[in-house]
């Protein structure tokens, strides 16, 4: 398979601050790649580099051998923890407001016939992540793991190349988390999306994706500790379907993440 | 024994405890008139109630002898109109600038302070330069209202704009919006609300306003009515004015409040 996102040698620096240093991977279509590692490692910040929200310093990064554009596009869908869907729409005006951009470039809206197939293709969506029945109410009647279902459903409506997830069952309770997780599995299989997901959680990590990318700075100046980025210091392929075959393998990784104390918490985070 | 602080009061007596302010001030008033009543049968300072309810009556439902209008519903309604056509320009001039620049930093950037320096001028000290520039007509009086109030609801839309989740302009950029669709669809309408809670905090200023023009330059409104009087010391008719004119201001502010949430339920609820 051709590499469909390339790294080289990608850095990041605000000012004086050195984020991330000296990236390089490739990434094939349908790969779902899962970003571990402490607060402050610069895992959100790899993930606004693909969205275009921010610009890489100095080497490459490629989307299908081209530079990422420096502004979010409808080729790559996000989902925030939070604030991902519109308050003052109901769910499925939500969902159907990306066909609605496309649709009528001037006022953004669809009226008649082509309005009522943008919502039934909306209620279709709906049903696949399980909103049908709340089709009609608005964000702030449903709870936290329906608003992500939602923000889900309208990211995927416009049938994106890359699915960008920025912690998004981090504000989840485990059951309803637990349910997340196999929508999201059932849907990256579905629709063959390339998925690159930010946790702190390292069994989620481990879980979900087909691949698991740990940041931690390699280099360590104690008189700067802005000096040096982090990069990736571990790229693991995942492919147990089965969660409990990889327990061994997750042990194993901890205890090796472990020896640095950057990642101590991902240990917690696995018990 | 309940602390104090925990101590919450029923509806009934909430209801009876807000009266008591208002009826100790009718009580205190009333003491007061029969007290200098009792030196002078001619005390014009503090009439009686009845000379009050006379008063009204001059006003409200008799015919004026001198031009055969009702007073009181002639003045309300010119000050209510300038009131009202004040209000809506100023609230639309305040939509479109500031919405424009909270969304699009270019044209924040020359605006931004520009409004600061001008919300800054008093506008009371440039009512003189509105008499010369627009004559002593309903020009002058409604633009005084306008420029009084503009500046605020520019700086407060503006803010609005700006606070909004900046997670929901990057989605709307991965659902293909442009700038013009996200402002419309996005931005817009969850401004609306917003500019009606700006509207209510500047009814006070715009009402200050309004009454400042009408006692300097008019023929009729309330202002006018009040200032007029003063020379003859007819507190009977200045005293249910401004008691009439707080009514309306409350009436106003409570219809606009009612009409926000039936217009934007989602926004109220959030709150």
């Amino acid at each position: 398979m051709t590499a469909f996102i390339e790294l080289n040698r990608v850095s990041k620096h605000y000012g004086g601050n050195v984020v991330l240093e000296n990236l390089s991977c490739d990434v094939s279509e349908g790969e779902f790649v899962t970003l571990v590692g402490a607060s402050g490692c610069g895992k959100s910040t790899f993930l606004k580099l693909l969205l275009g929200t921010e610009g890489v310093t100095s080497g490459h990064l490629l989307m299908s051998g081209q530079a990422v554009p420096l502004e979010p596009s409808a080729e790559r869908g996000i989902v925030f923890q939070k604030y991902s869907v519109f308050p003052h729409l109901n769910v499925r005006e939500n969902v159907a407001l990306g066909i609605e951009f496309d649709g009528n470039p001037w006022l953004g809206r669809l009226f008649g016939k082509s309005r009522r197939a943008a919502l039934q293709q909306a209620d279709d969506w709906l049903e696949s992540v399980g909103l049908e029945q709340a089709s009609t109410q608005f964000p702030h009647e449903l709870s936290g793991g329906m608003q992500q279902r939602l923000a889900l459903a309208q990211a995927l409506i416009k049938k994106p190349k890359i699915l960008l997830l920025d912690e998004p069952f981090g504000a989840l309770d485990p059951g309803i988390r637990k349910d997340m997780h196999e929508l999201v599995l059932k849907l990256w299989k579905k629709h063959q999306l390339t998925v690159f997901m930010v946790t702190h959680d390292l069994q989620e990590g481990f879980h979900l994706g087909s691949r698991l990318w740990v940041f931690d700075k390699v280099r360590h100046d104690p008189h700067a500790p802005n000096r040096f980025g982090s990069t990736i210091t571990y790229d693991l392929p995942l492919r147990a379907e089965d969660p409990l075959a990889m327990t061994p393998e997750v042990n194993e990784i901890t205890d090796q993440l472990s020896i640095s104390s950057n990642v101590k918490q991902l240990r917690l985070a696995t018990k | 024994m309940q602390r104090l602080i925990n101590f919450q009061p029923g509806r009934t007596l909430k209801t009876g405890l807000g009266l008591i302010p208002f009826l100790l001030l009718l009580l205190a008033y009333q003491i007061g008139s029969d007290i200098r009543k009792a030196e002078n049968e001619q005390d014009k300072l503090l009439p009686s109630f009845e000379e009050i309810a006379d008063g009204i009556d001059r006003m409200a439902f008799q015919p004026s002898r001198r031009t055969g209008e009702y007073l009181f519903w002639q003045d309300t309604q010119s000050s209510l109109l300038r009131l009202a056509k004040g209000i809506s320009i100023a609230a639309f001039i305040g939509l479109i600038v500031g919405l424009a620049a909270g969304s699009i930093p270019i044209i924040a950037a020359p605006l931004s302070p520009f409004i600061t320096a001008i919300s800054l001028i008093p506008p009371m000290a440039i009512l003189p330069v509105l008499f010369i520039v627009f004559g002593l007509g309903e020009l002058s009086k409604v633009m005084l209202i306008v420029i009084g109030v503009c500046p605020f609801l520019i700086r407060d839309i503006l803010q609005r704009t700006q606070e909004l989740p900046r997670e929901q302009l990057v989605k709307a950029q991965t659902l293909g919006g442009n700038s013009w669709q996200i402002i419309l669809r996005v931005i817009l309408p969850q401004i609306l609300p917003r500019l009606a809670d700006a509207v209510r905090l500047s009814l006070g200023a715009a009402w200050l306003f309004l009454i400042a023009a009408e006692a300097i330059a008019s023929t009729d409104g309330l202002g006018y009515r009040i200032f007029l009087v003063r020379r003859y010391m007819s507190m009977d008719v200045i005293l249910p004015y401004v008691v009439w004119i707080t009514l309306l201001a409350f009436t106003i502010d409570w219809c606009l409040l009612k009409l926000s949430q039936k217009l934007f339920p989602w926004y109220h609820a959030e709150k």
